[in-house]
């Protein structure tokens, strides 16, 4: 179960500026090493992509392993020439696929 | 270019083959295995002899908690259509598994830094493997020493 992502944009920048983006989702990050009170090893159930588009095209993506923490963490740069929207996309083992967006205008 | 694969080569032998012999005492977990690490990059590089330099990965030298250590990249290059940084591997060569992270990056990015946080089984070396656009591949090495280890027993 994943839920409540967080993720910081700024709100406007000017054409050609390259800003900072900060992601952060809740996620246990069960990495499949782990064993319960009886010896039986947990199942692996992690975030395994996570994707970042603006208006549609990529910016940046990962895939992560189970050796990524627990409540994945992001920081990566994207170059701004237009205003826009920025999709946030992460996806678990499960299926589950978690998404948000947020806009950001030109100064 | 024969001195610096010698190098690498040596480099990363040395450090999996004190795994590899804990390995072998009867530990009871087992941690990725040189070849392993090795298999990994040359899968990522498809075939090229990683160089030195370009790439900076930022760790701490000692990390309390293994649970989460934070880690950063950085990759020098212009980041335009023609030359850019198609994606950054982070390897632990003592995790179960060394597999960590692989950032993708597009000239969309404008610069290829990235950071993360991170789970280490022990005190290790951390690796990230950059792949250039144009094939060529970087890497560099951090040794980190980890006092509580973060995989759970």
């Amino acid at each position: 179960m994943a839920a409540k992502p967080r993720v910081k944009v700024p709100k406007s920048a000017a054409a050609g500026d390259i800003i900072t983006l900060k992601t952060l989702i809740s996620h246990k990050m069960e990495s499949g090493q782990r064993k319960d009170g009886d010896g039986n090893v947990i199942p692996r159930d992690i975030i395994n992509k996570f994707t970042c588009t603006f208006n549609g095209q990529p910016v940046f993506s990962c895939d992560l392993d189970p050796a990524v923490s627990a409540n994945p963490y992001f920081e990566f740069k994207a170059k701004i020439n237009e205003a826009g929207t920025f999709t946030f996309t992460w996806v678990d083992d499960a299926g589950d696929v978690i998404e948000t967006t947020q806009d950001i205008a030109l100064k | 270019m024969n001195t610096s694969k010698r190098e690498f080569l040596g480099k990363t032998l040395t450090a999996g083959a004190g795994l590899a012999v804990a390995a072998f005492l009867g530990s009871t977990r087992a941690f990725a295995a040189a070849e392993d690490v090795q298999k990994a990059i040359e899968e990522f590089a498809g075939g090229k002899t990683p160089g030195e330099g370009v790439i900076t990965l930022n760790t701490p030298e000692i990390a309390e908690n293994g649970n989460s250590v934070p880690v950063s990249v950085s990759v020098e290059s212009p980041m335009t259509e023609d030359d850019y940084v198609e994606s950054v591997m982070i390897l632990a060569e003592g995790n179960p598994s060394a597999q960590v992270a692989t950032f993708h990056f597009t000239p969309a990015s404008g610069e290829a830094v990235a950071s993360t946080r991170m789970r280490l089984a022990k005190t290790q070396n951390v690796l990230a493997v950059a792949k250039m656009s144009n094939g060529d591949v970087f890497s560099a090495t951090n040794n980190i020493k980890v006092t509580i280890g973060g995989c759970g027993g």
